[in-house]
């Protein structure tokens, strides 16, 4: 009988439970979507910083000391080094695949037509091959993904495995304004202990100081250093995960954690985990986390989750009052009928539960068609904001659904007061 | 013992009385007629013998049980238990075949029977009707409906708001054939009217003015 009464009301209510099931699948698919952008949001963020640059800065050890001691954020003083060849090493770590690029770093100051400017060597686009206990580890890296925003004015960027690219060299658009240099031309720089000329092949503007520098390979900078063989830093970009207090933790100090602490934060793939297994595999160096970076990373995850919690609660709260109206005007419109229910005996507790049970079956339906559009939405977000796919997350589809039953819940509980304070007196005899 | 008892009851609201110390008392098996004009406090009367509303003062007693004082919950018990109602305007589930609006009552009282359903249907002529719905059925036919559903739980009281209040004469003398019916098998019966000719077969006669009992009489011409 109980559900022969609420089969009636969806047959004569149709149009108020569909417009019930709407606003619940509106509210249940913007309350999904948001969510699922959220929890996937922090990888997503963090790949886009990727493309802003690297993330961690590796020195050698003794140069990591004095940048301590004089609190500067990255070494780029002194004559300490790091081989070359030790860079392999970054392939074979736990984290290597997270590691997205690579490049050493060398700076130096030369003389450009009587004028001192500073020339960094480096991987453009190397193609780096690394035998490690008998397996061969190779890909291309370098500062073309590195520096990804580079506006590249005139020319190319410098093509490392072209024969005959070691001797090019990329002019900063400042540089190249002040000393009228353009694509194609040849430059000589005189450095301690070389001189080498080299081919312009392309002009970039940086927006930073690298404007008023040059960029060449790094053999030509270790010989105008001599170190061959030797870089002075690395930079890397790495997907990290957003700083918990767990890897704050072990920033300050790893063997300060507990062994399953340990455990937990070297297979996650945070900052500093990555840092420390870059220095298990190269012992003379120090692998720095950019706090710049890691920092913007944490607000503008902490920014946008916040922004994506306000539009889940909107719509949660415009759902709640949708259905609140809905549902008291139904209440409103079935009056004759409910009090008549009371009039033959039901309780208030009866009529209450089969008017919920009633509104609960109806935003079921909106609920699941709600999350299957919610879905969608989360595809087009993750589509247009992050060119890539966002993950569904099981936990959500549990949340979504204590957030729905709580919104119908609330929404009924106007029409429920209603309910109880219908009186079958007044509704079916009338006056008095 | 009386089967109903109203002791001083009245029902005041604001500056109105609705009923003004009323008292009334119904005897097991008895057909009285509540009778007055518009405003008189009938359905008052009626809202208050059913427990569907309380007194502003005075008692209700049922079957010897003073139930002025109990609790929402314990008066819609007693309510169901106790009696069954007949209303002018059918009030019958549209959606609902009329043996499905005879369970519902069942449902809210113990379990459904569609048998039973079924009997009840029965005894008030519309057994054959039993699967139609309301918007099929005559006038006529959903009060009988409605009086089967009023029946179904075996109640020891019937009260009828104006139970031919919106019928022909033909239906009248059915419904009215019915109450006879009901009588004779021992139901007690109130039926709140302002048709003399429906007020006329009462075995007792009560007219009301302005909330105040103005007489209560026995029916001379009453007959089995």
């Amino acid at each position: 009988m109980f559900f022969r009464m609420i089969r009636g009301t969806f047959v004569r209510q149709w149009k108020k439970m569909l417009m019930i099931a709407l606003t619940v699948a509106l509210g249940a698919s913007i309350a999904t979507a948001m969510l699922n952008v959220m929890l996937d949001v922090g990888d997503k963020i963090n790949e886009e910083l990727k493309t802003y640059g690297s993330n961690i800065t590796v020195v050698p050890q003794s140069q990591a000391v004095m940048n301590k001691l004089y609190d500067v954020e990255e070494g780029d003083a002194g004559e300490e080094y790091i081989a070359e060849e030790k860079l392999g090493e970054l392939m074979t770590i736990f984290w290597a695949n997270n590691i997205t690029d690579f490049a050493p770093v060398t700076d130096t100051t030369v003389t450009l037509n009587g004028e001192e400017v500073s020339l960094s060597g480096t991987w453009f686009d190397h193609h780096l091959e690394f035998v490690k206990k008998g397996t061969t580890y190779q890909r291309d890296t370098g500062i073309i993904n590195l520096r990804s925003w580079w506006d590249i004015h005139d020319g190319n960027w410098l093509d490392e495995q072209k024969p005959g690219s070691e001797a090019g060299a990329m002019v900063g658009a400042e540089l190249a304004k002040k000393q009228k240099i353009a694509a194609g031309d040849t430059i000589t720089v005189k450095g301690e202990h070389s001189t080498e000329t080299l081919k312009v092949t392309g002009i970039f503007e940086s927006g930073d100081e690298a404007d008023e520098g040059i960029y060449t390979t790094l053999p030509v900078v270790q010989r105008l250093t001599d170190s061959q063989g030797l870089f002075k830093k690395a930079e890397v970009s790495a997907i990290t995960s957003p700083e918990d207090e767990l890897a704050i933790k072990a920033a300050r100090n790893p063997s300060l954690l507990s062994g399953d602490e340990y455990d937990l934060w070297y297979c996650t793939a945070y900052v500093s985990s990555i840092c420390f297994q870059i220095q298990e595999a190269i012992p003379e160096a120090s692998a720095q986390a950019v706090r710049q970076i890691a920092d913007s990373e944490g607000k503008i995850l902490e920014k946008t989750q916040l922004l994506m919690s306000l539009i889940t609660l909107m719509s949660l709260l415009g759902a709640t009052l949708g259905i609140s109206n809905l549902v008291t005007s139904g209440v409103m419109e079935r009056s004759a009928e409910l009090a008549l229910l009371k009039a033959v005996g039901a309780t208030n507790g009866q009529v209450t539960r089969l008017v919920l049970t009633e509104v609960l079956m109806t935003s079921a339906v909106g609920a699941a068609a709600g999350y299957f559009l919610g879905y969608a939405f989360a595809q087009i977000i993750g589509q247009t904001v992050f060119s890539s796919s966002v993950e569904m997350s099981g936990m959500v589809a549990f949340v979504v659904a204590v957030l729905i039953i709580s919104v119908t819940l609330l929404g009924s509980l106007p029409a429920v007061r209603m309910l109880l304070r219908l009186r079958p007196s007044e509704v079916l005899h009338g006056g008095h | 013992m009386s089967l109903l008892e109203l002791k001083n009851v009245s029902k005041i609201y604001g500056e109105l009385h609705a009923l003004d110390q009323a008292n009334l008392t119904v005897e097991k098996g008895e057909w009285i007629a509540i009778m007055g004009p518009s405003g008189s406090g009938k359905s008052t009367m009626m809202n208050i013998i059913s427990c569907m509303d309380r007194p502003t003062s005075g008692q209700v007693i049922f079957d010897g049980k003073d139930i002025t004082k109990e609790s929402r919950r314990k008066l819609t018990e007693f309510h169901r238990d106790k009696i069954g109602l007949v209303f002018q305007q059918f009030h019958l589930i549209n959606y609902l075949t009329a043996v499905e609006n005879v369970m519902v009552a069942q449902y809210y009282h113990s379990m459904p029977d569609e048998k039973e359903a079924l009997e009840a249907l029965e005894r008030v002529g519309l057994k054959e009707r039993a699967r139609h719905l309301p918007s099929q059925l005559s006038g006529g036919e959903q009060q009988r409906v409605c009086i089967a559903r009023a029946l179904i739980n075996s109640p020891e009281l019937i009260l009828a708001d104006e139970p031919t209040g919106n019928l022909d004469e033909a239906n009248e003398n059915i419904v009215l054939d019915i109450f006879r019916q009901l009588h004779k098998e021992g139901t007690s019966l109130v039926v709140v009217t302002h048709d003399p000719e429906v007020g006329e077969v009462a075995q007792r006669i009560v007219r009301l003015d302005h909330g105040k009992i103005v007489s209560d009489r026995k029916n001379e011409h009453f007959t089995e």
